[in-house]
């Protein structure tokens, strides 16, 4: 199972980074989104696997007995999923308004050249 | 026929998933919920009944603008973060009622909070979708 | 003691704001702050009378050992007395000077934060606060020099003199890190303790070449010594306050002020004998070709630094003697000659030397100041400059090795000096009147008083070196030499070879003025040698340097989006596979793999199938749809493995992500492939090794040993300290609460950043596009 979503995290990766390095904004934010989750994936894999054991503290017991799944990455992976879901809101809307100031969704050519400064 | 299917629905819904977002928040500190959680499943109510009724009719409905929610949801985590202060505790130490409260069960500044992060989250995601739907 | 060195930074910060109140003739009242310090530095002279010193600490950083010592010996006394005592007259001169200037405000501002900043470093004793002032120096007179920023060629010099100085202050601190890393303290009294230790350490040189190029570039020795020339084109109250008394002679004082710690090792003696010997002389030569007055004083200025960095090479009592008199000396004539040249471009408008002359007819005052500015510049009797140089000629003759040359050096540069304090302080004066300047006369008392003042100070003395002796020079020498024999400074030590060598000097720097004139055929002949000079190089080497950061950044930060990524990206693959490759060995271990259910199976096999459509689909929709199974998989497989809050979490986003997308992309245009297929590829290739890599080092990872106490810590309190039982919940409220009030923060941001994009139309930018 480990092997099997090591290689969906390396797929994400390979497919956001792909989207990523087209010229299209639209493939530019979807990339995002696919290399957020799995950032997110790689994070709980690596947190180790544990099925059908929540960390969750039973109603009688005080403390987590010794076989559970890991609280910690969970707490990570549940703020960066909350905080990526701000952060996709903002670009997609930071592309909408490029698209309508400059008309065009093709990053190419919206590359700017600063203005050569001479002191 | 569709859309009259869909806002009968939808009037259920909308209590029914505010109760469940309520209730997630609540339970949070034992069982699986949390403010994050609770707070999108609350926008997600109210962004059905928009889809449902149009954004005028559930803005009428939510009474406040949205944004007014993130304000509130802050300062409801700061002030009980900064409560233990003035009882000699560092800041963020939880405080606790003594006696249970029924049905919830024991209540602290912890749930404070939560509802915080709730509101705040409630806030964030009806702002976003709103002024999107809005002005696209 | 604080506030008098703050007091400087204080006033800088009040008065740019002070506005036509100060304009007015009310500029002069700033003067009364130098005066003021003046005053009560002189009262510190008795406290510091038979080699005591004091100190003042005040607490900045205790927790880091940076504090405010500040330190009050003979030669921070020195220090401080020359900076307020020759601020206290450039002040004045200012309000004159620059009356009616738009910025007067601004210029009384730099000037004293300048001066609050010279006035701390002299007085510190924590080697910390000193960089911090030093570099405090260098910023100031940077706004100093380049005040006139209409001017090019001003805001030209202002950087040259801020990169050299910077690249000095750059050296000081690893100078410094290295001291204190030696010595384990970084108070200068203290490390005189362990000045043996130091000597004998392996980075000894290491720490003496790095604060050598410090002091070198702040006090323009060879070859930094250009930004001097070039800082001339600041206004001439701040070349007078910079030049004479104070920035350029930061450097000498940190030379002094190492000389217990370092000082008095062949290495050390050596080099500054050397490269002061040598500037002094390659400076003053220079010095007689030129044509403008403020360039003839830059030059000479630094041939006399020269000569300071001389006499501390040769580290010898007698040397540092001559040194000490000799900074007074050459702050009181270099000064007064600053003033003289300054009323003279205000009143007639040249520097010109060739054009000047019979000033003496319109302005009386000034030409008595410059007379007796030249008078001890060259060092006749009766003034400081006869006694200041009387102790140059005795050390020289007194050293160990080489005494006849160092004494000829000597001679040849006071003479060529002598030439040009004639030039500056006299020529002007003398002569025929021209027609074009019978309109000219005497400025404002404010201008020409200083300069007199200077002069007279010159003069008494030297009739009267009894006044400075026991209060200043004999303690500021003791804090350099704390072995020094005592001595009496004194104008007539009867006939002997050194009065001889005074008196070559005086007929030799007169003979030269009446006999050479520097025409065209010196001028070709200076400019042949320009182009071998430390300055021409510098400045070929920064505009090469300028046109390779160009291309540098233009190959680099291009503008293009995607050309940023793909860089990193295929720098971390790079990087990633030499390291996996090289240094792990991989290897599965079959026993930690936990069996495979046909329920995941499927979810694993839709996940994968989704991730390929949502690249390869040619609709955005379909592209949008597809990531939103991909979200519900991952979904799923939280749920699998016990993560029910991280379900529910990614779920609801989800569903609100694809709203998002859907309300948004719907409107955008419709996918189009803007690249090759060959580029395609080519970024296909990189995703997919960068990819495997990343699968690869999650297994490697997978079956490392881990560190599971921060993990323990929260199971096993989660309960008893924070009476929750869902510990994903419990760190994110309690444990860390704080970074969940700050997640909340951002989240606030990011939903107002998209009301404010959408909803505060930028109506005027639309609607001119």
């Amino acid at each position: 199972m480990e092997i099997v979503l090591a290689i969906i995290v390396g797929l994400l990766y390979a497919s956001g980074i792909y989207l990523m390095l087209r010229r299209s904004l639209v493939k530019l934010v979807i990339g995002l989104v696919l290399l957020g989750n799995g950032v997110n994936l790689l994070i709980f894999l690596l947190g180790g696997l544990v099925r059908g054991k929540p960390p969750i503290i039973p109603a009688t017991e005080s403390i987590l007995g010794e076989i559970y799944a890991d609280p910690v990455p969970q707490a990570l992976i549940l703020t960066a999923i909350v905080i990526s879901f701000g952060l996709q809101a903002f670009a997609i809307v930071l592309i909408k308004r490029t698209y309508i100031v400059v008309g065009t969704d093709d990053l190419d050519e919206i590359h700017s050249t600063e203005e050569e400064d001479d002191y | 026929m569709k859309l009259l299917i869909f806002r009968t629905t939808t009037i259920f819904l909308l209590p029914l998933l505010l109760l469940f977002s309520i209730f997630l928040l609540l339970r949070g500190h034992y069982l699986p919920g949390s403010g994050f959680v609770g707070g999108i499943i609350a926008a997600i109510a109210f962004i059905l009944h928009a889809f449902a009724f149009g954004l005028k009719n559930t803005r009428k409905l939510l009474r406040m603008h949205p944004l007014a929610l993130m304000p509130v949801g802050l300062a409801l985590a700061v002030f009980s973060a900064i409560l233990p202060i003035f009882q000699g505790l560092p800041v963020l130490t939880v405080l606790w009622l003594d006696e249970p409260f029924p049905v919830v069960g024991l209540i602290g500044s912890a749930l404070l909070f939560d509802s915080g992060v709730y509101l705040v989250v409630l806030g964030v995601a009806l702002t976003i979708i709103f002024t999107i739907s809005e002005t696209v | 003691m604080l506030l008098a060195v703050m007091s400087g930074f204080i006033l800088a910060s009040i008065v740019p704001f002070s506005g036509k109140l100060l304009r007015g003739r009310w500029s002069f009242m700033t003067t009364a702050l130098p005066g003021a310090l003046f005053v009560y530095f002189l009262t510190l002279i008795p406290s510091i009378a038979n080699n005591q010193v004091r100190l003042f600490s005040y607490q900045w950083v205790p927790s880091m050992g940076i504090n405010f010592d500040f330190l009050v010996d003979g030669l921070s006394l020195l220090f401080a007395l020359m900076i307020t005592g020759i601020g206290t007259l450039v002040f004045l001169f200012t309000s004159a000077y620059m009356k009616g200037d738009a910025y007067l405000g601004r210029f009384y501002g730099y000037l004293s934060l300048f001066m609050g900043a010279m006035l701390g470093m002299v007085l510190s004793d924590n080697i910390f606060t000193l960089f911090v002032f030093w570099e405090l120096t260098s910023i100031s007179s940077f706004f100093l020099i380049g005040f006139n920023n209409e001017s090019k060629a001003s805001r030209k010099s202002a950087l040259v003199a801020l990169a050299i100085t910077g690249l000095g202050g750059f050296f000081l601190l690893a100078a410094f890190a290295l001291l204190g890393n030696i010595t384990g303290t970084y108070s200068i009294r203290e490390m005189i303790g362990s000045a043996d230790i130091l000597k004998a350490h392996p980075s000894y040189l290491l720490v003496m070449v790095c604060l050598f190029i410090a002091a070198f570039s702040k006090s323009a020795q060879y070859p930094l010594h250009f930004w001097l020339p070039g800082a001339m084109k600041a206004p001439t109250p701040v070349s007078t306050y910079l030049h004479s008394a104070t920035m350029v002679k930061a450097g000498i004082y940190l030379l002094a002020r190492f000389t217990p710690v370092l000082g008095n090792v062949p290495a050390w003696n050596h080099t500054l004998t050397i490269v002061g010997g040598f500037t002094m002389l390659y400076a003053a030569f220079h010095s007689i070709f030129k044509k403008d007055l403020k360039e003839i004083l830059a030059y000479s200025t630094i041939s006399a630094l020269g000569m300071l960095v001389f006499l501390l090479g040769l580290g010898t009592s007698e040397a540092l003697l001559a040194m000490v008199v000799y900074i007074v000396v050459h702050a009181l004539y270099k000064a007064s000659l600053f003033l003289i040249t300054g009323i003279i471009d205000h009143e007639t408008g040249t520097r010109d030397i060739n054009k000047l002359s019979g000033l003496r007819k319109v302005m009386m005052p000034v030409s008595i100041a410059g007379l007796l500015a030249m008078i001890s510049n060259s060092g006749i009797p009766p003034t400081f400059g006869f006694v200041g140089k009387d102790l140059i000629y005795a050390s020289t003759l007194e050293s160990e090795i080489l005494a006849l040359s160092l004494t000829t050096i000597a001679v040849v540069t006071n003479m060529l000096l002598l030439y040009a304090g004639i030039l500056t302080g006299v020529k002007p004066f003398t002569g025929v009147l021209p027609e074009s300047f019978k309109e000219v006369h005497l400025p404002d008392w404010r201008m020409w008083l200083p300069p007199l003042v200077l002069g007279i100070a010159g003069l008494i003395l030297g009739l009267f070196p009894v006044f400075i002796e026991g209060g200043i020079v004999m303690p500021a020498l003791h804090s350099m030499y704390p072995m020094a024999p005592p001595f009496h400074l004194m104008l007539w030590h009867g006939f002997n070879l050194i009065l001889g060598l005074s008196a070559v000097t005086i007929l030799g720097g007169l003979l030269l003025y009446f006999l050479f004139k520097p025409g065209l055929r010196h001028q070709t002949w200076m400019a042949k040698l320009y182009g071998s000079s430390p300055e021409h190089i510098a400045l070929l080497f920064s505009r090469k340097f300028r046109v390779f950061a160009a291309v540098w950044t233009r190959l680099f930060q291009n503008g293009y989006l995607r050309i940023y990524v793909l860089m990193i990206i295929s720098f971390l693959t790079v990087l990633l596979a030499y390291k996996s490759f090289t240094q792990v060995a991989f290897y599965i271990n079959p026993a930690k793999i936990s069996p495979l259910t046909s329920t995941e199976l499927v979810v694993m096999f839709i996940l994968i199938a989704t991730v390929l459509y949502a690249v390869y689909t040619p609709s955005r929709l379909a592209a949008i749809a597809a990531m939103g199974v991909i979200g519900y998989c991952i979904c799923l497989i939280y749920v699998f493995y016990s993560a029910p809050d991280l379900a529910m979490t990614q779920f609801a986003i989800d569903t609100l992500t694809v709203i998002l997308f859907v309300l948004v992309l719907y409107r955008l245009p419709k996918y189009i492939n803007y690249s090759s297929w060959l580029i395609r590829v080519r970024d296909g290739l990189i995703s997919l090794i960068f990819g495997t890599l990343i699968s690869i080092l999650a297994l490697e990872v997978l079956y490392e040993p881990t560190n599971k106490e921060t993990t323990r810590f929260f199971t096993d309190n989660a309960y008893t300290l924070a009476k929750g039982k869902n510990v994903v919940n419990v760190i994110l409220v309690d444990f860390r609460g704080m970074d969940t009030i700050v997640e909340i923060t951002v989240l606030t941001i990011a939903a107002m950043g998209v009301f404010a994009l959408l909803k505060l139309q930028l109506n005027k930018y639309d609607q001119e596009l």
